[in-house]
């Protein structure tokens, strides 16, 4: 409700979501192999799209007259791929300075950003990265501060801004960083060691803590003045009501057990550790506090924090009970995540552990849906899910196999054989060479 | 006490395979894949004192012969990784992170032609390991950074002690920069490539009056003495430059360069080589590249397609793979060449294609198809043992051979690997 001159209200939702899906029409895939994200693989099973949802799945559906209707041939279909670590629109190619909005590394907590505030929608990577069969991605502020600020989760789509690529419904993010990064940018003013990083993450909960307690007896009788807005503090504030999830990048598990302890002493939940090339040390406690692990297959070794990374830390950390997540902080990356996703089950079995091929599309799907926070809309084909699925070439799991065909919320979005369904953002056109050699 | 027990013991283990009377291996009943001909099914790999001494589908086993069961299993000649830094880094970065970072020279007006960085590399580092455990057994070691970064060598994954104990050749080529201007400090790509000119024309000036250069009766020249001396070879068209461009138009202008000046090129990147394929072909000069980047990254490479690597090979021309992908392809995950190559063929080039491009080509490229790349009579013994199809992820490397050796050492990753599988760990244990 709009009134003119209305009081500005913390956690209004002041930039509101306006997507709306696009246009679709009644689908049934029909001779696919499912992995569904929720159960086992449904071989040689169909699913109708309807209204932009799952209408129907299992080994034979109903499908209207009037369904358009996918000979899947044997090919298999799972649910669009979702990433909790992207930069896409952030940090867009080409990479110039004038678009390197990713990191506010002017102070060491700035939760007043919002990352959504440096997407640029005609960034070329979002088509790529859907063509790769992403459909969902979490943008995030980098990792120069403590605290980094407000991540954004979109729906992978064309837009003219990002308002209308954000997920309805899906809360907000908030990057925290432990160890290396915010200690490096920050080693001539402070903070330039780990403990001054704790020391920092604790300043701002203790400020955050008291602003909260301001504003909830304030918003409880709305009665005088309010207090004063910050923005820095709202975010923060929101975090401790549960508003918003806590992404925290941290590749040790040393650091990681200080980080959730910190959570314990402000009342507050970490939802996912990014970048915790370690979490296979402490997969253990991350099970036991319900805190996913959003991680590589297969990086490490490029500074000391990422010593330790091994090929089995998914496997380790899924065996182990913990929520695990394959994530891309690359727009490369963020093209293959089945194929990181399949490293990473081949790694865990040759270290002897049992695997299932579902449990490798449950890292890539259901599981960074509840990161995000989505989990009951979207990650899994399920009757009442959005529609948002990839017609895979073949087998997901294997290098040969591509993205052929994308949903998102029922409407083909990305069709690999017909050009007419492939996105060109505003960038690309008379700049990126179509395949025939013209710009 | 107990750590100086450990080392030596592990120097120990280090001489004895050193000094180990060289056995007879026979890898029989596989796949294989010898690059050089067709696929023998049911074939046996017969290997002796470092060497390949038979390939086929009937070959005698001597009885002493150490058999590997390799039924049901695909057998290749060793994959070549032709963009590395394997070696000369620990740690990433040196300023972050303490670690070091021996790829680099600190060049003069970005010339350190002389800089041969695989000297410096250490045969200890703990990246070795993962690169064998999945295949790979010869890398090509070269710096960066600069107009002219320095020379690059070929080393095979041997456990050694000593850089020279691994390398294959050295220089295989000089590595250079034609792409980007800010390289040879300059702004402008033609004031960087008249600086090329005027760098090759020098040292040939040097070549032809080393006497007066020595008395100081000549002009002062752009390079130093000994990156003049590193760079008569070039200049002289005998080693090759490699150079880093990525346009499609100065991939031409590159091409002229090298036509122009009698040079010996090798284009590295080539984002946009697909569009001036025909004319690469053409000139005869091979590509290395990969099938994993898409992102048109900079204005140089808007024309990055996935497709690339399949593109110029339709088109004739010599493909090497190298890792264009995300994450460390040249340190950490120099490993993932097989996906690499599994990538190029999901984009369009035959698998037999990809496969070469791995292993035969690079080594012909680089003039050591004699000794690596195929499983050959004659050739030296790197060979691997794979459970399936060795680019896809569900496949293991099975056996590892370099020179004649099975790789059998746990990596780090290994160590930590068994240390954490059941939680909480037990340090004490090693």
């Amino acid at each position: 409700m709009l009134v003119a001159g209305a009081l500005s209200e913390p956690n209004a939702d002041a930039f509101p979501s306006t997507y709306r899906p696009f246009p679709s029409r009644t689908t049934v895939l029909r001779n696919v192999n499912i992995f569904t994200g929720a159960g086992p693989l449904i071989r040689n099973g169909s699913v109708l799209l309807q209204d932009g949802k799952i209408a129907a799945i299992g080994q034979s559906v109903t499908a209207p007259a009037d369904a358009v209707v996918i000979d899947g041939q044997g090919r298999y279909v799972t649910p669009g791929l979702i990433d909790t670590h992207s930069h896409l629109g952030v940090y867009p190619a080409p990479g110039t300075a004038a678009h390197n909005d990713g990191n506010e590394a002017t102070n060491p907590v700035t939760a007043y950003v919002w990352a959504e505030h440096s997407v640029w929608p005609q960034d070329p990577q979002f088509p790529r990265v859907l063509a790769g069969g992403t459909t969902t991605i979490q943008v995030l502020p980098g990792s120069a501060n403590l605290i980094g600020g407000r991540g954004v989760t979109l729906k992978v789509v064309p837009a003219r801004s990002v308002q209308e690529m954000k997920f309805p419904g899906a809360p907000h993010g908030l990057k925290m960083a432990c160890g290396e990064n915010p200690k490096r940018v920050y080693a001539s003013r402070g903070p330039s060691t780990r403990m001054a990083n704790v020391a920092g993450y604790r300043t701002a909960w203790i400020n955050a803590e008291q602003y909260r307690r301001r504003w909830d007896r304030w918003l409880e009788k709305r009665e005088g003045d309010p207090p004063a807005r910050d923005l820095n503090l709202e975010t923060l504030a929101e975090v401790l009501r549960g508003n918003i999830l806590v992404h925290n990048h941290c590749y040790q598990a040393d650091e990681m057990l200080v980080m959730i302890d910190i959570a314990r002493e402000f009342g507050y939940r970490i939802r996912s550790f990014h970048h915790g090339v370690e979490t296979y040390k402490i997969a253990d406690v991350l099970a036991r506090d319900s805190i996913s692990a959003s991680i590589w297959s297969d990086w490490g070794g490029f500074k000391m924090e990422a010593l330790d990374g091994i090929k089995a830390n998914v496997g380790l950390t899924h065996a182990a009970g913990a929520r695990t997540v394959v994530h891309s902080d690359d727009p490369s990356y963020s093209q293959r995540l089945n194929q990181e996703a399949a490293k990473s089950l081949a790694a865990g079995r040759r270290a002897g552990l049992t695997l299932t091929e579902e449990d490798a599309i449950s890292w890539i799907t259901i599981n960074p849906a509840w990161a995000l926070g989505i989990h009951e809309v979207t990650g899994s084909l399920e009757v009442g899910k959005s529609a948002d699925l990839v017609l895979w070439s073949g087998h997901p799991l294997s290098v040969y196999s591509r993205a052929e065909r994308v949903w998102i919320d029922g409407a083909l979005m990305y069709d690999r054989n017909d050009p007419r369904q492939q996105w060109r953002t505003d960038f690309e056109l008379g700049y990126v060479p179509t395949a025939g050699g013209n710009r | 006490m107990r750590r100086s027990t450990m080392w030596r013991l592990a120097a120990l283990a280090l001489l004895g395979s050193a000094s180990a009377a060289a056995q007879t291996i026979a890898i029989t009943g596989g796949t294989v894949y010898p690059v050089s001909g067709p696929k023998i099914e049911n074939g046996t790999v017969l290997i002796r004192d470092g060497r390949i001494v038979a390939v086929g589908a009937n070959v005698d086993v001597p009885a002493d012969a150490q058999r590997v069961d390799a039924r049901g299993k695909w057998v290749t000649p060793g994959f070549i990784n032709s963009a590395t830094t394997l070696g000369l880094s620990e740690a990433g970065s040196p300023q972050f992170s303490g670690g070091y970072n021996d790829a680099s020279a600190r060049a003069a007006d970005g010339i350190s032609a002389a800089f041969e960085a695989w000297k410096g590399l250490n045969p200890a580092n703990t990246l070795f390991g993962p690169a064998r455990a999945e295949g790979v057994t010869t890398v090509l070691v070269a710096p960066n950074g600069g107009m002219v970064a320095g020379k690059a060598a070929l080393i095979d994954l041997v456990e050694a002690r000593t850089a020279n104990e691994m390398l294959r050749r050295g220089p295989t080529a000089m590595v250079g920069n034609f792409g980007s201007p800010g390289s040879g400090n300059t702004n402008a790509r033609a004031e960087f490539w008249a600086k090329w000119r005027t760098l090759i024309r020098e040292v040939r000036d040097y070549g032809d009056r080393r006497a007066a250069y020595e008395t100081g009766s000549t002009k002062d020249f752009m390079a130093s003495q000994a990156d003049m001396e590193a760079l008569l070879p070039v200049a002289a068209g005998q080693l090759p430059l490699v150079v880093g461009v990525e346009r499609a138009s100065d991939i031409l202008e590159a091409l002229a360069f090298a036509r122009e000046m009698g040079i010996k090129l090798w284009i590295a990147g080539a984002a946009e080589g697909w569009m001036v394929a025909r004319e690469i072909a053409a000139a005869n000069v091979p590509v290395f590249t990969g099938a994993m980047n898409n992102i048109p990254g900079d204005f140089s490479a808007l024309g990055q397609r996935q497709e690339n690597a399949a593109l110029l090979r339709a088109a004739g021309v010599t493909v090497v793979l190298i890792g264009n992908g995300p994450g460390d392809t040249q340190t950490f995950n120099v490993r993932n060449i097989r996906q690499e190559a599994g990538n190029a063929v999901a984009y369009g080039m035959s698998w037999e294609d990809a496969l070469r491009a791995i292993t035969l080509v690079p080594a012909e490229v680089m003039g050591v198809a004699d000794r690596v790349g195929a499983i050959a009579t004659g050739r030296d013994a790197n060979v691997v043992v794979w459970s399936g199809d060795p680019f896809e992820f569900a496949s293991n490397a099975e056996h590892v051979y370099v020179r004649g050796r099975e790789i059998l050492t746990k990596s780090r990753q290994d160590l930590l690997t068994e240390r954490y599988r059941t939680l909480p760990a037990a340090p004490y244990r090693p």
